[in-house]
């Protein structure tokens, strides 16, 4: 939509506009046989037209400037119209703050758009620490209404990473999943927050409240497939240390005991078997629980049983589960019931 | 070179330091024959099909009704989506080949890149699309190799920018490391460096993000295995982990979502899924049943979901990924080059 439009005043024609009487429009050449003839609007054809003109003339004023917003109005993901347009506000030093502030308005109309995010980003990087918080508030007005917006997080990220602000970006994360438990967005920025702010000490230093934290949400909403891969995280490359964590087992047991066929709850519960887990008799229990006599499961070991039930609750991933069986270390066939700990892994 | 290729039927092998396990897939695809000649027969016929096709608008759907917006800028993008639809259709031949090199060869720019049109900047978003669709004509020679300007674009730290203003993402790397793949040009890059940077972008789930950090994307995954797989480097990949969460991305209806806790869509997953050899955990048969609801039954085309509205992105990926699950009656594509297998080995088998 035109801005004069959009601001209720009818739009002048560029040919009528006293200030572009000297420029001759520059019309597009499609061939003198298109294959598909494309449908350009009026308004439209004559803008890029006169966008042209200047392009090509590499005319570095303010009425380029100003046509080149016209054209983004029209067609924010014209490449060509955003790389000569920061030509033209490099070459006029114009106060980038106005930027920031026209951004807004057309990211409004079309935020999934890469060229708005990247001149976002460039303008931003000029501007530097002055425009950190409004970065990042900018973003948070996004994500009040799509809070797993893919360029709103890739930009924030950089804002953190490039300008800082990373003081209350953990409570925020807890803001949002407070918000909507299920937002895996948010679930990865705690990731990335944990992993990489300045102020927290990293992971290891996290882990033990992080695990308490995954396992209140897991409690919150089993279903919810981001806390449980989240925790695997937490333990990312020692899946030993996750299954001696006691916590880990438990959530999985109180889990189970109100749901019975929960698909996360016994994948975790395969995967600590298969790192050194000795199950209790209570977790036995549960698991043989699942198990009706129709069922007909005729696994020795513990592992294995999981993994059929997994193929009867889960059938759409049934291959899957059949590899899984296939893959459970040799150790663990013969230690079930009552076998001593034979782990080596 | 890096790569062995598939026969028909045959997901292609891509190999890795540790890749021996693949055994028997057997997981049949069930569809009734007459739908694969009904997809076909709709392409065929529709006028508006193949104007969508062959460089067409595309169509969104918008608040105030429904408004048709020009991707004038994004033509060469939409062309080689188009034209690779045709060829896995075995269609090709209804496009005017000389025209539409002579189109493309007009769409570089001074520089040696590409532009979305003629005259507009290049980027290497449209360098790949352009060199793809000369090699879907058999026509990458017209090419000034040396011109081309891909390999400046990588940084010290392997990571790839999209222009000359920087703007980094490992989409870009994959661009270029499949541009320069497919000019036998690999040599102009530190690859070494290239895949540390897409291996730095690897996530918790196992999948990849825009930068390193950034959540896993299924449209960025595809890029990052691409590019590994490209320069094989699959081992990098833990195929099992990122494995389960493509398959925790198949919903009731059969379709893929891209990211947890979003609507399914036709998109790029089952390209990577096929490149890591793990197609066969999901339910193909319901995935196919999904694709082939997001016709547009009247007017052929396909859409990114049931009922929405057809545009070219999605009836390429709908079709490729029909091609890949091995429907009858398409080509075979490479899904790491997303290109018809027999254009990917003409260009790797043929010196």
């Amino acid at each position: 939509m035109n801005q004069d439009l959009r601001e209720g005043r009818a739009r002048i024609p560029l040919s009528e506009r006293p200030e572009w009487a000297d420029v001759r429009p520059v019309p597009q050449d499609d061939g003198p046989n298109p294959l598909v003839p494309i449908a350009y609007t009026d308004e439209f054809r004559e803008t890029m037209d006169y966008f042209r003109a200047v392009y090509l003339a590499n005319e570095r004023s303010p009425r380029a400037l100003h046509l080149t917003k016209e054209a983004i109005f029209l067609n924010s993901g014209n490449y060509t119209v955003w790389q000569f347009r920061r030509l033209v506000l490099e070459a006029l030093k114009v106060d980038l703050h106005e930027e920031l502030e026209f951004l807004e308005k057309i990211t409004r109309d079309n935020s999934k758009n890469y060229q708005i995010w990247h001149h976002r980003r460039w303008v931003a990087e000029k501007l530097g620490t002055d425009v950190t918080s409004n970065e990042l508030e900018f973003t948070k007005e996004i994500f009040l209404e799509d809070a797993k917006h893919y360029h709103a997080w890739s930009h924030r990220q950089w804002v953190l990473q490039a300008l800082g602000g990373w003081e209350d970006e953990l409570a925020y994360c807890d803001e949002l999943l407070e918000d909507d438990i299920f937002n895996n967005s948010a679930w990865n920025q705690r990731y990335f927050v944990v992993t990489r702010s300045p102020h927290l000490g990293g992971l290891e230093a996290m882990r033990d409240s992080e695990v308490a934290y995954a396992i209140k949400a897991i409690l919150a909403k089993p279903e919810n497939e981001s806390p449980w891969r989240y925790l695997r995280g937490l333990y990312r490359n020692n899946l030993n240390s996750l299954a001696e964590d006691p916590r880990v087992a438990s959530v999985c047991l109180d889990v189970l005991m109100n749901k019975r066929d929960c698909i996360h709850a016994l994948n975790m519960v395969l995967d600590l078997l298969c790192h050194c887990y000795q199950p209790s008799n209570e977790m036995k229990n549960a698991i043989d629980a699942v198990v009706t006599p129709e069922s007909n499961l005729s696994d020795l070991n513990l592992a294995a049983r999981v993994c059929s039930i997994l193929q009867l609750v889960d059938p759409m991933r049934a291959n899957y589960w059949e590899w899984r069986k296939s893959t459970i270390p040799v150790h663990l066939e013969d230690i079930d019931p009552g076998m001593e700990k034979q782990c080596v892994v | 070179m890096f790569y062995t290729f598939s026969r028909r039927n045959q997901p292609p092998i891509y190999p890795t330091a540790s890749d021996s396990e693949i055994e028997s897939q057997n997981s049949e695809v069930l569809i009734p024959e007459w739908e694969s000649s009904k997809v076909k027969s709709m392409l065929d016929t529709s006028y508006q099909l193949k104007s969508l096709l062959m460089f067409g608008a595309y169509y969104h759907q918008k608040k105030d009704g429904f408004e048709s917006v020009v991707i004038e800028h994004l033509r060469l993008n939409g062309a080689y989506w188009g034209l690779t639809t045709l060829d896995i259709l075995g269609k090709l031949d209804a496009v005017d080949k000389d025209e539409v090199v002579s189109w493309i060869m007009e769409c570089q720019d001074e520089s040696g890149g590409f532009g979305g049109n003629i005259g507009h900047d290049p980027h290497v978003l449209f360098t790949l699309s352009a060199i793809q669709i000369l090699a879907l004509f058999d026509k990458i020679d017209v090419l000034d190799v040396e011109k081309l300007d891909v390999a400046n674009l990588q940084n010290e730290d392997g990571s790839f920018a999209g222009d000359m203003w920087g703007e980094i993402d490992t989409r870009f790397s994959y661009v270029a490391i499949c541009s320069l793949a497919l000019l036998h040009r690999l040599d102009k890059i530190n690859v070494e460096k290239a895949v540390k940077y897409i291996v730095s972008c690897k996530n918790l789930d196992g999948g990849f993000g825009c930068t390193p950090g950034a959540e896993s994307h299924a449209g960025q995954i595809f890029c990052c295995v691409g590019a590994l797989a490209i320069t094989g480097s699959l081992h990098y990949v833990d195929k099992d982990l990122l494995g389960w969460w493509l398959c925790e991305r198949q919903v009731k209806s059969g379709g893929l979502n891209g990211r947890p806790e979003k609507l399914p869509d036709v998109g790029s997953l089952i390209l990577f899924l096929i490149i890591i050899d793990r197609v066969h955990w999901i339910d193909k048969g319901k995935l196919v049943n999904f694709i082939l609801d997001c016709q547009d039954k009247e007017n052929g085309g396909i859409s990114d979901r049931p009922d929405d509205a057809v545009d070219v992105f999605h009836t390429y990926f709908g079709i490729a990924g029909l091609s890949l699950l091995e429907y009858q009656g398409l080509k075979a594509i490479d899904p790491a080059y997303a290109l018809p297998v027999e254009v990917v080995n003409k260009i790797f088998l043929a010196k």
